[in-house]
């Protein structure tokens, strides 16, 4: 057991021949092709007018222009917001569901997957299924029952608020995550010491248990703004009936009929900084203060019994997860069948004419279902592979430069999904890389955009393995390769389950990359969901919505029992 | 996006549009010769399997003409529908990266339809029905396109929210305070009915309508497919906009809403079909126009979808208010042409999206 001061340094070997390096590079390689074509591009449009001679007058028309600023406001402070919410939310919840006795913990953690499969641009469809002002089941049952006027409502989604508030629902799960698994790691001694010294639960919580779990809660407060920054689907859904637009859907607006792609290029440059400063900010916060939990001896994690609170703790923690899971799957479920949305099915307004419709009507059903998943598999395989190996690069500082592919792996979270696309639009639709129309260029999309997460989560799991476990297989001598497969492999297999299974769901949630890239033959679920809800035609995606719980929920849940031989449940990691 | 030309641009070097009459473009030209569905032909889409049709029509009404279709003929029809000026996009952007995927397209703004002949890309074929029933202003004289669909955006009403005598009549009836934060609204860069019924409205009653209208405190939605379904749900009580045929099937399904046409007159919306030369499925495709114009699928979009007809075998559907006892603004899409990308921004500019 180890609280390191930092990372201590891995000697490099300076004899023999390591086959470790040229691998390395490779994944270096593809790195670089994967982030910096269509960064340049961008960078290309941002500077260049349209004849193509230099400029910056994008950016003085953005600073100018009121219609910019007020998205960057909004948008900043949505996400700050949601960070806040989140954490606050999650934090507290990862706390109850690994260290305390609360009841029904594991179900707890299965229905926070729930809501993580469940894409946010579908949960923001479902919460205005819920919540839009008028015809929202909510807003109804808010009415019935305090009998107030017909045009009175409690909630209204097409707001500010409401939007914040669908965004969080949808992003305190990757809080939930890292923050549960960091107490998963945390060794119980240290706590047991604390106690054993005569410190009380609370001392020891603030002492020990909080400062060890603040590493996750500060990543997750940086994944959550990030998420909510570049999120596009529930702006889109939300702000614009509202009437008012994000930084994602002003750059999106900007890519319509005429497209401006110059200043959707200027206008995302902001978001970037801001990105750049935030993981600044974060290993400020984080500083010299490495934590490895994983030593070479563990013990299990002491539950703190919380006596006859544990009942009010399981009613809260059910009445946060009714927000992203059990009501909007009830009011998708409803929809599915009912002839109108905004009615409680009865025996008068039941109707299987909406699965009819989706399952033998809609030409698009099969080609979108056959292409999400082979994206989805495909994608989820890759990254975590180099996911895998750029972490283990950095975290061991493995060769010279790790800290750019660090950088260059954590690059993509600061592009919103919308311009990365345009960035692959425009990289992959000349020679040599002919890419658009064909299922490789969402593929690309899908890795470089799962990456910066991928390499997080992989990166606190690194981190969290002390690397003397790893020394000792390589004084035995071992190359760096086989210490990595044969030592750190199996202590982080159950986060590598974890991180197949969150770039899988990644793909299905993905929807700003794919609406730039997608062509008739290579349409995704998200598009089409997009596509029906710009038409209304909200029983359709109830079904598909549905439909796509299921086939995630199969595909996650094999996936934790294909490697759940003797290790902790890899539910547990996602 | 190589596609940046604007359409002012498009309208450089080419032949001066004729004002007034919706296609007649140009002067009689060589439109070739109809042709008929053949069991050749039927045998060669099936070699083919399916058409492929990017269109802006409602997608159950799409879906129900290309499972008909299927059902005829045995090939099948891949519906790609979004709003009429996203389909601009996307082709505009699929043939710039020479994806060529589309073969029969069908847009609610009947400029695009120009547009794209302009470019080229449009191949000259007439269906028999086109040839020898549909009115000359509506036939491209070159062949190219004709009017597959005919409707009007309208206002219309949720009648358990509004009662029939305090419902309006006219656009400007929509700008008195007690609609503020009761009407839903499409939007013209998403939707080429919204587009053609703004450039109408723009020209008749002017931009200030739409300026008052910004501050009602609208939802706005994308699709003009969209506003009645938010008036079935209830969300609701008004649609500034939207389409005439959705109102109709709504209505006749049992739902509780209503059209209304407005006193300053109802914007007239014309979808027209036309086939791709790059289509990668010519002889499906070909079937599949010539099975759009039949009068078999011009009743069907009468009587399930709601849609008007041009084609003079085509009866109206009992109940539903006749064309030609409502008062119209005229069509005109060299106009739409020419003024849309204006209309566009300054429509963002009032409504912020």
């Amino acid at each position: 057991m180890t609280i390191a001061a930092s990372a201590p340094r891995v000697s490099r070997r300076s004899f023999g021949f390591d086959p470790s390096k040229p691998i390395l590079l490779l994944f270096a390689a593809i790195l670089c092709v994967l982030i910096i074509l269509p960064i340049s591009w961008l960078a290309y449009y941002a500077f260049t007018d349209a004849k193509g001679a230099f400029t910056v007058n994008n950016f003085q028309r953005l600073v100018a222009d009121a219609a910019f600023l007020d998205p960057l406001l909004t948008t900043f402070m949505l996400a700050t917001l949601s960070a806040f919410i989140c954490c606050a939310v999650a934090a507290p919840m990862g706390w109850l569901v690994s260290r305390t006795d609360m009841p029904l913990r594991r179900t707890v953690r299965l229905l926070v997957t729930a809501s993580f499969v469940t894409p946010p641009f579908l949960g923001a469809i479902a919460w205005e299924l819920l919540a839009a002002p008028n015809s929202g089941l909510l807003n109804q049952l808010f009415r019935e029952l305090t009998g107030a006027a017909p045009d009175e409502h409690l909630l209204n989604i097409y707001s500010f608020s409401g939007l914040v508030f669908v965004i969080s629902c949808y992003t305190f799960p990757y809080v939930f995550v890292l923050i549960a698994n960091a107490l998963d790691r945390t060794p119980g001694d240290l706590e047991d010491a604390s106690a054993m010294l005569g410190a009380g639960a609370w001392y020891t919580a603030r002492r020990i248990t909080v400062p060890l779990a603040l590493p996750a809660v500060v990543a997750g407060a940086l994944v959550a703004f990030l998420q909510a920054m570049t999120l596009f689907g529930s702006p889109a859904i939300l702000a614009m009936p509202a009437g008012f637009h994000t930084m994602t859907t002003k750059i999106w607006s900007l890519f319509q009929f005429p497209p401006k792609p110059e200043l959707a290029a200027a206008a995302s440059l902001p978001l970037l900084l801001l990105t750049v400063l935030l993981l600044r900010g974060q290993s400020m916060v984080l500083g010299r203060r490495g934590y490895s939990v994983v030593g070479g001896k563990n013990s299990e994690p002491r539950l703190v019994r919380l006596g006859r609170y544990r009942w009010l703790a399981i009613a809260l923690a059910m009445i946060v997860l009714a927000c992203p899971v059990f009501l909007p799957y009830f009011a998708l479920l409803n929809a599915t069948f009912s002839k109108v949305a905004s009615h409680l099915v009865s025996v008068s307004n039941f109707t299987l004419q909406n699965l009819h419709f989706v399952f033998f009507e809609l030409s698009a059903t099969d080609l979108v279902l056959r292409n999400t998943f082979i994206l989805g598999v495909l994608a989820a395989t890759i990254g975590t592979m180099i996911a895998l190996v750029i972490s283990y690069v950095t975290a061991r500082r493995a060769v010279t430069g790790h800290a750019v592919l660090g950088f260059l792996a954590t690059a993509p979270i600061a592009i919103p999904g919308i311009v990365l696309g345009v960035g692959l639009f425009f990289s992959y639709t000349r020679p040599p890389f002919v890419l658009y129309g064909t299922l490789w260029i969402l593929l690309i999309a899908y890795v470089t955009l799962a990456m910066p997460a991928a390499y997080q989560q992989m990166q606190s799991a690194f981190r969290a393995v002390h690397p003397e476990l790893e020394d000792a297989s390589r004084i035995l001598g071992a190359s760096r390769l086989r210490a990595l497969w044969q030592i750190t492999a199996p202590l982080l297999r159950t986060n590598v389950v974890a991180v197949w299974c969150f770039i899988f769901v990644g793909v299905i949630r993905e929807l700003s990359a794919a609406i730039m890239l997608f062509t008739s033959q290579t349409k995704v679920l998200s598009v089409l969901i997009y596509d029906l809800n710009e038409s209304g035609d909200l029983a359709a995606i109830s079904v598909l919505g549905l439909c796509m719980l299921i086939i995630t929920s199969l595909i996650v849940l094999l996936a934790n029992k294909l490697t759940k031989l003797g290790g902790r449940p890899a539910t547990a990691g996602i | 996006m190589k596609s940046t030309i604007s359409r002012r641009n498009l309208l450089i070097g080419t032949s001066a549009l004729a004002a007034g009459s919706a296609f007649s473009t140009y002067v009689r030209a060589a439109a070739p010769p109809p042709t008929a569905t053949t069991p050749a032909l039927i045998a060669a889409a099936k070699k083919e399997g399916k058409a492929v049709w990017y269109t802006s029509v409602d997608l159950k009404l799409a879906q129900k003409i290309g499972k008909a279709f299927e059902a005829k003929y045995g090939v099948a029809c891949q519906v790609e529908r979004t709003g009429a000026e996203r389909v601009l996009q996307r082709i505009g952007q699929e043939y710039a990266a020479n994806v060529h995927a589309v073969d029969v397209v069908n847009s609610s703004d009947a400029s695009h339809l120009v547009i794209w002949k302009n470019k080229g890309w449009l191949e000259a074929y007439v269906p028999e029905d086109v040839a020898k029933y549909y009115p000359a202003e509506h036939k491209d004289p070159d062949g190219m396109f004709a009017s597959f669909r005919v409707f009007l955006c309208v206002i219309a009403y949720n009648t358990k929210l509004v009662k029939k005598e305090e419902a309006p009549k006219s656009f400007h009836d929509l700008l008195d305070p007690k609609w503020k934060g009761k009407i839903v609204k499409a939007h013209p860069g998403y939707s080429g009915t919204i587009m053609t019924a703004t450039f109408q409205m723009v020209r008749d009653i002017g931009w200030s309508y739409f300026e008052q209208l910004a501050k009602q405190n609208i939802l706005q939605v994308q699709s003009a497919a969209d506003p009645p379904k938010k008036l079935a749900l209830g969300e609701r009580a008004i649609q500034a906009d939207g389409v005439e045929y959705l109102i109709f099937s709504e209505k006749e399904s049992g739902q509780p809403v209503e059209p209304v046409y407005a006193t300053e007159g109802t914007p007239l919306i014309i979808g027209p079909n036309g086939m791709f030369k790059a289509a990668p499925h010519p002889n499906a495709a070909k079937l599949f126009q010539n099975y759009c114009f039949s009068p078999e699928c011009q009743q069907l979009c009468i009587d399930v979808g709601g849609l008007r007809s041009v084609h003079p075998q085509a009866k109206e559907k009992p109940g539903r208010t006749p064309l030609s006892k409502i008062k119209l603004m005229k069509d005109d899409p060299a106009g739409v042409l020419k003024t849309a990308d204006e209309i566009k921004a300054h429509y963002v500019k009032l409504f912020h999206v």
